[in-house]
């Protein structure tokens, strides 16, 4: 791999001599992740490639795939979005399958010590609002200077959650109660259809001592209503214990609300509610699919195993988003 | 019959060991999937000793319920299948109750240590 990538650099990157450190840090049925140093005889210069080799698993049809993704990326850090830098979109003469290589922006994305070190202290009280001002740029992207992308609406999704949720056969009358709840509360097309990152929460958002330093994984990006990023960073399963901060169990909706609005931008919190919702089946449904991938192997996976019975969580979520109770039941069986 | 100690026994007694004598000698990823199962072993006693009530009282609920009778699983589609239908909701007498309870009694099993959860139990009476 390092050979590759040595020949990869010193045929597009002007001056570089070859490669040190590479390390696979992620990979799944569908790319992979390598974390590398580009050697300059001044210094060097870290870097991160991100890749579906040749014959690797089909990416998931909800990908944008990673051509998409490096364009989104560019775009995003023109716009102001924190955002690493692209350096090169593989070729085929690269032999290195596709995807694109970019700087490494270095930094925090384990939530529990974004929450809890001290090190963050500084940032946690500024994230929520931070997050706003950087979704408003994000939706701020001009759709007509994007790529094509896939288009969502409300009613899709729920469509799409249901097939997922039918093909598992097993039940569960806690994401039945959703999926109505869904479908009864459907808010229509949402006014303004814009650019929509699709998984803007923890893990995929790099936290440095004074706040956000990148947006990462534009993999789900996709185009629809605005609101749902919104929601999406609300949903209890990433607030990871800090369930009185809905976002990302650092900062208030007020607080991402208001940042959003400085850049001129509208809130409809009706919606971002329905897409916090839509956002807590969603991860529930995924749990369930982890499950099912792990009974499929061929990687017999405890971390997949496991994350299968914390679909549960998110019908505890659920259920004190649409039914919650104000005292405790008669626990006498 | 089969003898003792009991399935349960032998499981906490591995979960303890693994817990108390490998966990410290190892480190990085292989620290973490050996957590994530010292975890399963421990979601699979809690199983052990909670689910027979829990499905007993599951299934009497949902036999009130439905007025119907079958296996767990029949009960639990017959009901998903119900809301699905709209023909139940939260407005059905004794619904929002039973499911409550049947999360409360999953989690119980599954992540006793989720914060909803734990704020859930903390609940009070009126």
């Amino acid at each position: 791999m390092e050979a590759l990538l040595a020949r990869c650099v010193m045929s597009r990157f002007s001056g570089a001599t070859g490669v040190i450190d590479a390390v696979r840090l992620s990979g799944g049925a569908s790319q992979e992740t390598w974390s590398f140093d580009i050697v300059y005889p001044a210094r060097n210069i870290g870097a991160i490639l991100r890749r579906a080799p040749q014959g690797y698993g089909a990416a998931p049809a909800r990908a944008a795939g990673l051509n998409v993704e490096a364009v989104l990326m560019q775009h995003a850090y023109e716009a102001g979005v924190p955002s690493p830098r692209v350096l090169h979109v593989l070729h085929p003469q690269d032999e290195l399958g596709t995807g694109f290589i970019m700087e490494r922006v270095e930094g925090e994305t384990i939530p529990r010590k974004i929450l809890r070190d001290d090190e963050f202290a500084e940032a946690r009280p500024k994230l929520a609002r931070q997050l706003g001002q950087v979704l408003a740029i994000v939706h701020g992207l001009d759709l007509l200077q994007l790529p094509a992308l896939r288009r969502m609406t409300a009613g899709r999704e729920i469509a799409e959650l249901e097939q997922d949720y039918r093909s598992f056969n097993w039940p569960r009358p806690v994401f039945e109660l959703a999926l109505r709840w869904l479908r009864d509360n459907d808010p229509g097309p949402s006014r303004e259809v814009t650019l929509v990152h699709g998984d803007f929460r923890h893990g995929n958002l790099i936290i440095g001592p004074h706040g956000i330093r990148a947006v990462l994984d534009w993999e789900l990006a996709h185009s629809g209503d605005p609101m749902e990023d919104l929601g999406w960073i609300c949903v209890n399963s990433w607030r990871f214990g800090e369930i009185d901060k809905p976002v990302g169990g650092f900062g208030t909706r007020e607080e991402l609300f208001a940042g959003y609005e400085t850049a001129g931008r509208s809130v409809y919190p009706e919606r971002v509610r329905f897409w916090e919702v839509m956002g807590t089946l969603r991860w529930g449904v995924m749990c369930c699919g982890m499950m099912q991938r792990f009974r499929a192997g061929p990687e017999h996976s405890i971390e997949r195993a496991m994350i299968g019975r914390r679909a549960s969580e998110t019908e505890i979520d659920l259920l004190r988003l649409l039914a919650p109770r104000h005292h405790a039941l008669n626990m006498s069986r | 019959m089969q003898d003792e100690p009991t399935p349960e026994e032998l499981i906490k007694a591995v979960a303890d060991f693994l817990r108390a004598e490998i966990a410290p000698q190892i480190s990085g990823h292989l620290a973490f999937k050996l957590r994530v199962s010292i975890n399963a072993l421990d979601l699979v006693t809690r199983q052990f000793a909670q689910a027979q009530a829990g499905d007993a009282a599951e299934a009497a609920r949902l036999t009130g319920l439905l007025d119907m009778q079958g296996t767990l699983g029949e009960l639990n589609r017959a009901l998903a299948r119900r809301i699905a239908e709209g023909n139940a909701d939260l407005q059905t007498p004794g619904l929002a109750d039973h499911l409550w309870q049947t999360t409360m009694d999953k989690l119980a099993v599954d992540q006793p240590n989720y914060a909803a959860y734990k704020r859930e139990l903390e609940k009070k009476g009126e």
